[in-house]
């Protein structure tokens, strides 16, 4: 069924144009005439006909000219111009196409052919207007998901920001949209001291992506401050993703538990590239993948094996995401890990590494790169204050008198970890949150103390080097998986009264007890990677004593109470 | 990419073959060529001798065929890897769930 359409005709010759208007009008289309090219194009403006129909020779303005500025005025929009031509030079019919003609029909006219053209043309307009159409629902539906992106990444920049990667000692380099690239980076001060990194890469991109990184990021974070280890942590990320995510999706994951107090990294890294311990002398420990992807094995499955590496002062600590090495630039050129280890084997200043392995980026790509992240971690020997965990309540307190007893044995040393309940139990005490960092360190260290060196009998001058580091967490696992009898007990005692309260903590071991005051005495010495503990203990509380047989130590936290 | 699987003559072993690019536009054929109908084999082969690349979505299908296979007690081996492609299976740490060699 041919479609009936508004035709302007513009022909200076009166007898061709009334010809013309007849073979058009009578194939049923409406018609508008023009007697040159000037009036064609007011024309056009005031009536928007569909199709023109052009002399090319005609007064005050030719066809040509015409076709030009009809074709600017209709803009996106395809308005065909078939020129009426008696020219047969072929540079006149060129001339006819290069103004913006799309066909063009020779006098004498067929008003056969003519109908056809005109048909042909209005196939192309509608092709062209299907084309708009689509091109305008693409871009409207692209904004809105960028909208959505920006609005899903506030909300996600409100959980993964809620930890401390906004701290001076760390450094990183991430695109906007890295979340909606699988990348993932997060940072939590854990209450003991230590400093949790993750930087997480996961499969696919877009949203799936997106959604796993939320679940892991909670779990992160509310396990960190609640003074869980990073071994607990990455149990639990691990099951919560194998739990979530389809089989064929999983996140490759470096865990840093980094711990400036007792100088000691522990490294998780499964599935992501090398990571590097960068010493202040520039020494370089690659920090290798060990392990399958979280969300890869059940549970029961997992290797938490962390690797143990002495840390000091104004070490460096690495991560990078597969987007580094496997980045490609224009010419489809990998960066490569070769490219990568140039870098860092030309770097005679750490401070500047990071700088010149982006510089290194740049220049390869020519550009910035989106789809990478780079995290630089600095040793630093001062703990960053953690924010409070919990606000006060505002309700006054209420007196207390109370105390809990706990024997830790065998199994329980093995399996758990007894502080993060205990800590629990400890924050419903209104004047000690704001001491909670302090308290989980002291008993933290006592109760390292009390398992390693009482229960298990291990010797920390065996941490003297690296190696000994190593071998002494080697020993540590042995023993710990060896052990039969032997217990820890901690107790806890809360008293207040009408001047304030205190927290007395009583640690006791079946270990065959130490020299105190030496222990005390030797932690002054330069040895770097053993015996801080008891001091720190001494300096966060207020006051500390010991049973004659070193098998038992007491603690004491006290407040005043309020005016 | 092309990706082709044929039975042995006892039907016991499926070995799957993928020349190319292993990324993930070859994952509806992969799914394919471990779904058909006609066999029921007992362990598979995966042949990587011309796979010239491999990305975290091939991991992931691989993950889809162990799964396919019966999880941890699936036979799986993942045959001629070059140097890329190995790479990429041991960062990854692959060799914990599959004979690779």
């Amino acid at each position: 069924m041919p479609m009936r359409l508004s035709i302007l005709i513009a022909e200076d010759s009166p007898v061709d144009r009334m010809l013309l208007s007849t073979i058009v009008a009578k194939q049923g289309h409406r018609v508008l005439t023009a007697a040159d090219g000037q009036e064609a194009v007011e024309l056009f403006q005031e009536e928007r006909p569909q199709l023109v129909l052009m002399d090319a020779l005609m007064p005050v303005m030719d066809g040509f000219e015409a076709a030009r500025r009809i074709k600017q005025l209709a803009g996106d929009e395809l308005v065909p111009i078939i020129f009426l031509t008696s020219l047969t030079e072929h540079q006149a019919l060129v001339s006819c196409l290069e103004a913006g003609g799309d066909d063009f029909i020779a006098k004498p006219y067929n008003p056969i052919i003519l109908e056809a053209k005109i048909q042909a043309m209005h196939r192309l307009r509608r092709l062209q207007a299907t084309v708009l159409e689509q091109r305008d629902l693409i871009a409207r539906r692209n904004q809105q998901l960028l909208d959505e992106h920006r609005a899903a990444k506030a909300i996600f920049d409100k959980v993964a920001h809620a930890g401390c990667l906004s701290a001076p000692t760390i450094r990183f380099r991430q695109s906007p949209q890295a979340l909606f690239n699988g990348d993932l980076l997060l940072a939590a001060q854990a209450p003991a001291g230590q400093m949790f990194v993750l930087l997480g890469d996961f499969t696919g991109h877009g949203l799936p992506a997106a959604i796993g990184a939320m679940p892991l990021a909670e779990t992160f974070y509310g396990m960190a401050a609640k003074g869980y280890s990073s071994t607990d942590i990455l149990r639990e990320m691990n099951a919560k993703l194998k739990q979530i995510l389809p089989v064929e999706m999983f996140c490759c994951a470096t865990l840093l538990d980094i711990d400036p107090k007792q100088g000691s990294l522990r490294v998780w890294n499964g599935g992501l590239p090398d990571g590097y311990l960068i010493g202040a002398a520039g020494r370089r420990t690659a920090l290798a993948s060990r392990h399958l992807p979280l969300g890869v094995v059940s549970p029961a499955a997992l290797d938490d094996k962390f690797e143990h590496y002495p840390l000091a002062p104004g070490d460096r600590l690495l991560l990078l995401s597969d987007g580094v090495v496997e980045s490609r630039n224009a010419n489809d050129e990998l960066f490569g890990e070769q490219r990568l280890l140039a870098v860092l084997d030309a770097n005679d200043d750490p401070a500047r590494l990071f700088d010149e392995i982006e510089q290194a980026l740049l220049d390869f790509h020519g550009q910035q790169h989106d789809d990478l992240s780079l995290v630089e971690v600095v040793v630093s020997p001062e703990v960053i204050t953690m924010p409070s965990i919990a606000p006060a309540t505002a309700h006054r307190s209420r007196p207390m008198d109370w105390s809990i007893r706990l024997e830790l044995r065998a199994d329980s040393l093995r399996s758990g970890n007894p502080l993060p309940s205990l800590l629990q139990i400890l924050l419903q005490v209104n004047q000690l949150r704001s001491r909670v960092g302090e308290i989980y360190t002291v008993l933290g260290e006592l109760y390292s103390n009390a398992l390693e060196h009482g229960v298990l009998g291990l010797d920390s001058s065996l941490k003297c080097d690296a190696d000994g580091f190593k071998h002494y967490y080697d020993l540590r696992q042995q023993r710990l998986q060896a052990l039969v009898d032997g217990h820890v007990h901690l107790q806890l005692n809360i008293k207040t009264s009408p001047h304030g309260g205190r927290l007395r903590i009583g640690i006791s071991d079946s270990g065959s007890g130490f020299d105190v005051s030496r222990a005390l005495q030797a932690q002054f010495g330069s040895d770097r990677f053993s015996g801080r503990g008891l001091h720190l203990v001494r300096q966060l509380s207020d006051r500390f004593d010991w049973q004659s047989d070193g098998r038992g130590l007491s603690v004491e936290f006290a407040w005043q109470a309020e005016a | 990419m092309t990706i082709t699987s044929q039975p042995s003559t006892d039907g016991q072993e499926l070995t799957i073959s993928i020349s190319g690019r292993f990324d993930f536009n070859a994952h509806q054929a992969f799914r394919d060529a471990y779904q058909r109908q006609d066999v029921n084999p007992q362990r598979y082969v995966v042949n990587l001798q011309g796979t010239t690349y491999m990305d975290s979505s091939a991991l992931g299908m691989l993950l889809l065929l162990r799964d396919h296979a019966g999880g941890d007690e699936a036979d799986i081996r993942l045959l001629n890897c070059n140097g890329d492609v190995r790479k990429i299976l041991s960062v990854s740490n692959f060799e914990q769930l599959f004979v690779i060699a």
